[in-house]
């Protein structure tokens, strides 16, 4: 037997940790679809897919403005002393994740605002004329479209990356110390984007194509997820403890039957048979991809803040 | 250069909690938060059980995890003694450093800010002891400068045995548990 008693009361921290509600599993989620958006703008703006009236990269750089502001308040209101948040940017820290993505976000905007110019959408041409001016002496240079897309794919992969890194640099949680998770919340953010892009595509061959990228970027999610737990359960007494939160504890039921279920193997599975012809594109398996996304970033946030390195001591049974 | 440490003899210590009261009346902790506790560890099954009774709080690590993940860099090593300090000025209330820190040291003032437990560098800078050192009955709580070897809390290193709190995670620590 060994037990703990701890004389005190810290409000979010006693008894279990759980400093982060909603709004960061929110942006995480925000942040790897915007990602995901960039880099599969970019990509189509290389393959020039951008001479197809009906290519969905035209409405992915506004959309990408859009839910990323939305992205940014939900961060916003997660401060406690929102008022001094441009610190942020009087600094850069080069050991914080959180300084590195503060300067991101701020080369994303213009990064997309750059994507946005190269063609215009009509509602914002009828009210600013002169931007189609613009546009068009941007779409004179090639190399000016080129390097456009390989700095939206560039950034799109650090913001991608980043969204991950940020929580596996935070010590105090076992569940989090993996590098890992990096890689498994860009891959998420990239699938997310597919299916996203693919419910607002109008083109069919685009569905396809998403659809098939989709398919490859969920095999990954779910390799990275077993490489995932390989590391954990390979690792201390404490990171054990923390993976076994996921595989057979507390968030074990959400983790296995929505996260991995509905969101990776039965989405794979459905849009594995519609790239076969076996049956008609739709947007459940996009639906769920994304649901699917919103919860990984969700699971991950709480139970990572539920690890603790004591926990194989009993401290929280 | 000092290095600030706290040597807490864990056969002395009872567990009176006059460090945790010193600690809000010296530093006005608001109601409901704590910069000090008290954990109680006990081992083994009655009758044959062990105890430990530990006087905790912020471990002042050499390698603080809190210091590297801060986007805005308000938690930083202290000019003296090499005490983490938070600059309520600078800190954004992003939480980071509360889920980086093993030991749940930290937690935000209602005014916003990350707070926890900062030697009482308003006192341990002008060469005095924090409160809980000072007001410890059974002077278990012992403060110095670990650098010097002829200091207090040097001597006790070198003739007890002592253990850190979580050594595993590889903050170096600088709270010591003598046993």
């Amino acid at each position: 037997m060994h037990e703990l008693s701890i004389t005190r009361q810290n409000p979010l921290i006693d008894p279990t940790l759980h400093i982060w509600s909603w709004q960061i599993p929110v942006y995480l989620f925000i942040g790897g679809l915007v990602a995901g958006m960039m880099i599969i703008s970019g990509y189509f703006l290389l393959k020039g897919r951008t001479k197809e009236a009906k290519c969905a990269c035209y409405q992915l750089p506004i959309l990408g403005i859009i839910i990323l502001s939305l992205g940014m308040l939900a961060l916003f209101l997660d401060l406690e002393h929102k008022l001094y948040f441009w610190r942020l940017y009087t600094t850069f820290q080069v050991t914080s994740p959180m300084s590195w993505g503060a300067w991101i976000l701020l080369l994303v905007y213009p990064a997309l605002i750059m994507n946005l110019l190269l063609r215009v959408p009509d509602f914002l041409l009828k009210r600013f004329p002169k931007l189609g001016d613009i546009s068009k002496r941007l779409n004179a240079h090639p190399a000016t479209i080129r390097s456009v897309a390989t700095v939206n794919i560039a950034l799109g992969l650090m913001l991608g990356a980043y969204t991950g890194v940020l929580l596996s640099t935070l010590t105090g949680r076992p569940l989090w110390n993996s590098s890992i998770l990096g890689f498994l919340f860009l891959a998420s953010g990239l699938s997310s984007a597919a299916a996203f892009v693919h419910m607002i595509a109008k083109d069919a061959h685009e569905r396809e194509i998403l659809t098939k990228a989709d398919n490859g970027f969920l095999t990954l999610e779910l390799v990275i997820v077993a490489f995932f737990f390989i590391g954990l359960l390979t690792s201390s007494a404490s990171h054990k403890a923390a993976a076994a939160l996921l595989l057979t504890g507390p968030f074990a039921a959400v983790f296995w039957v929505f996260v991995i279920g509905f969101g990776m193997v039965i989405p794979l599975f459905i849009q594995l048979l519609a790239v076969r012809h076996k049956i008609k594109h739709t947007v459940i398996a996009p639906l769920m991809v994304l649901v699917g996304g919103i919860l990984l970033r969700f699971v991950f946030v709480y139970a990572g803040q539920y690890s603790h390195w004591l926990i194989h001591a009993g401290l929280f049974k | 250069m000092a290095k600030f440490g706290m040597v807490i003899d864990t056969t002395k210590c009872v567990g009176c909690m006059d460090c945790v009261v010193a600690c809000k009346t010296e530093n006005n902790v608001p109601e409901g938060y704590n910069r000090a506790w008290i954990v109680e560890d006990v081992m083994g099954k009655f009758p044959e059980v062990s105890m430990e009774i530990r006087s905790e709080r912020c471990n002042q690590c050499e390698e603080a995890p809190c210091v590297e993940v801060c986007p805005t860099g308000a938690s930083h090593y202290s000019d003296i003694g090499d005490i983490v300090l938070i600059d309520h000025d600078e800190c954004i209330g992003c939480k980071a450093c509360i889920a980086a820190c093993p030991y749940d040291a930290r937690f935000i003032h209602p005014d916003g800010y990350a707070d926890k437990c900062d030697f009482c560098y308003h006192r341990t800078s002008k060469g005095e002891n924090p409160a809980c050192a000072d007001v410890c009955p059974t002077h278990s709580i012992h403060f110095g400068d670990l650098d010097d070897p002829d200091s207090e809390v040097s001597k006790l290193l070198k003739s007890r045995k002592y253990h850190v709190r979580i050594p595993e995670a590889g903050t170096k620590p600088k709270i010591f548990y003598l046993t």
